[in-house]
């Protein structure tokens, strides 16, 4: 049987990790390289990385620091941040990155993630999609790191991204961002059930359960969280952690 | 000294970390030289088959690697297109392969209520050995590696089939035949399964 996937899902801002809170107050939690290392030894399934100020400088992937996390990831590694041409997807897959998210540029062209499906697979292609609450209800995708709103509805917003080749969604809850407050599982529901390829529930997870929620009440395919992984204690001091197998069937399977 | 050969088809960086993180002496190199001194060699290689075939034509590197392949008869280890490589052809392409394990590399051909099945087969599955072989010493029944292909090999003969996985069907996943090996997973990608699956490389003789 196919195994939920649990993903630290990691943010890249120069070359250091941060961890945000709705998307803001980026605090600096370590150095990328030390980190995978401690992942490889916790075994962790596969790893994300989101350069998450690429977009708004309007800047390319930084692919020298790239190349030195990939080939010190034990396991498959995704990356997000400033892809929209295929010539830097593919420099990226020759560093020995698996999959590539792409999130502001979709929202500017949906026909992008067709051509990177079509020349690289879907599988080897997240759509991401970053979406807020809004304050007389109903749900927003916005772009660029939550600066820049789009009036599209994620629902809708995710049926295109899926019709347009993408392998998996991943869903990020502005919202509930570094609140470890547990997912959005109204959000995720929404978004489940209009698509039928995997979506990654990412924002919020505050404790193992909530991963469990996602999966059962949200139908996530997989999980990836930040702060659960990269803090500890109410304090939230900083320790990389990660879950034993033992522990991650406890709450995922039923 | 374990050489990965450099024949320009993907990064080689986790497979090189891999290894020094097992303490076997290892390097990167498209050196005649170095690769004829190595005591074992790691074919690696992400990409068409073609365009492996053409990298390593125009390498230089094919009468190097034929004689320590073939008749010095070191450890050789294909990994995913390094794997596929290692027979005589692909339907992915035209060029003629290495043919050091007697198979073809096919797509993957689903039928009935596999078609739903995706093409790469991508992710964690689970790996079964099909005989006894150092390479898979002390791997756990469920061993699980990472695959990323949408084509894989069909051996000659069953002898040479090391191990198996299933999507939608039974595939050789691994091959071994005297001193020459194949892994269509990545064990540079599969933690501790991978790393002790590259220990046990280092360790044949």
């Amino acid at each position: 049987m196919l195994r939920t996937r649990v993903m630290p899902c990691l943010l890249l801002r120069n070359r250091g990790l941060v961890k945000t809170t709705g998307f803001k107050n980026p605090r600096y939690v370590g150095d990328p390289i030390n980190t995978v290392r401690i992942f490889n030894e916790k075994e962790v399934d596969e790893l994300i990385f989101l350069d998450i100020t690429a977009t708004v400088e309007r800047r390319k992937p930084q692919f020298d620091l790239l190349e030195d996390i990939a080939s010190e990831c034990f396991m498959p590694v995704a990356y997000g941040g400033g892809v929209r041409e295929l010539a830097d997807m593919q420099t990226l897959f020759g560093l020995g990155v698996e999959k590539i998210a792409i999130n502001s540029f979709t929202a500017e062209d949906l026909t992008f993630l067709r051509r990177a499906a079509d020349q690289f697979g879907s599988q080897s292609v997240i759509g991401s999609m970053d979406v807020k609450r809004k304050r007389l209800g109903g749900y927003e995708v916005l772009t660029h790191g939550g600066r820049q709103r789009t009036r599209l509805d994620p629902v809708r917003y995710a049926t295109q991204l899926a019709t347009h080749g993408t392998g998996e969604i991943l869903l990020t809850s502005i919202d509930r961002d570094g609140t470890m407050a547990g997912y959005d599982l109204e959000l995720l529901r929404q978004v489940t059930n209009a698509v039928n390829i995997p979506v990654i529930a990412c924002g919020g997870a505050g404790e193992l359960a909530d991963l469990g929620r996602a999966v059962h009440e949200g139908d996530a395919a997989a999980v990836a969280a930040g702060s659960l992984f990269v803090y500890q204690g109410k304090q939230r001091g900083v320790l990389i952690n990660f879950p034993t197998k033992a522990e991650l069937r406890l709450v995922l399977e039923h | 000294m374990i050489v990965i050969v450099d024949y320009r088809m993907g990064n080689v960086g986790s497979v090189l970390n891999m290894l020094r993180k097992i303490g076997a002496p290892a390097k990167v190199s498209a050196d005649a030289g170095e690769i004829s001194r190595a005591d074992r060699l790691i074919l690696p290689g992400v990409g068409a088959f073609d365009t492996g075939m053409t990298h390593l034509n125009a390498s230089g590197l094919l009468p190097v690697l034929r004689e320590q392949a073939l008749e010095r008869k070191k450890p050789i280890l294909g990994i995913c297109l390094g794997m596929q490589l290692l027979t005589h052809s692909s339907e992915e392409g035209s060029l003629p392969g290495l043919g050091w394990i007697a198979g073809a590399t096919v797509r993957f051909r689903f039928t009935g209520d596999q078609t739903k099945l995706r093409i790469p087969h991508m992710g964690w599955n689970t790996v079964t050995p099909t005989r006894d072989h150092l390479l898979f010493r002390d791997l756990a029944d469920e061993a699980a590696f990472y695959f990323v292909h949408s084509y894989h090999v069909v051996c000659q003969h069953d002898s040479d089939v090391l191990a198996q996985a299933q999507y939608g069907y039974n595939f050789a996943c691994a091959v071994q035949r005297d001193n020459i090996c194949g892994t269509q997973f990545h064990p540079e990608k599969s933690h501790r399964f991978g790393l002790q699956l590259l220990r046990n490389f280092a360790a044949l003789n």
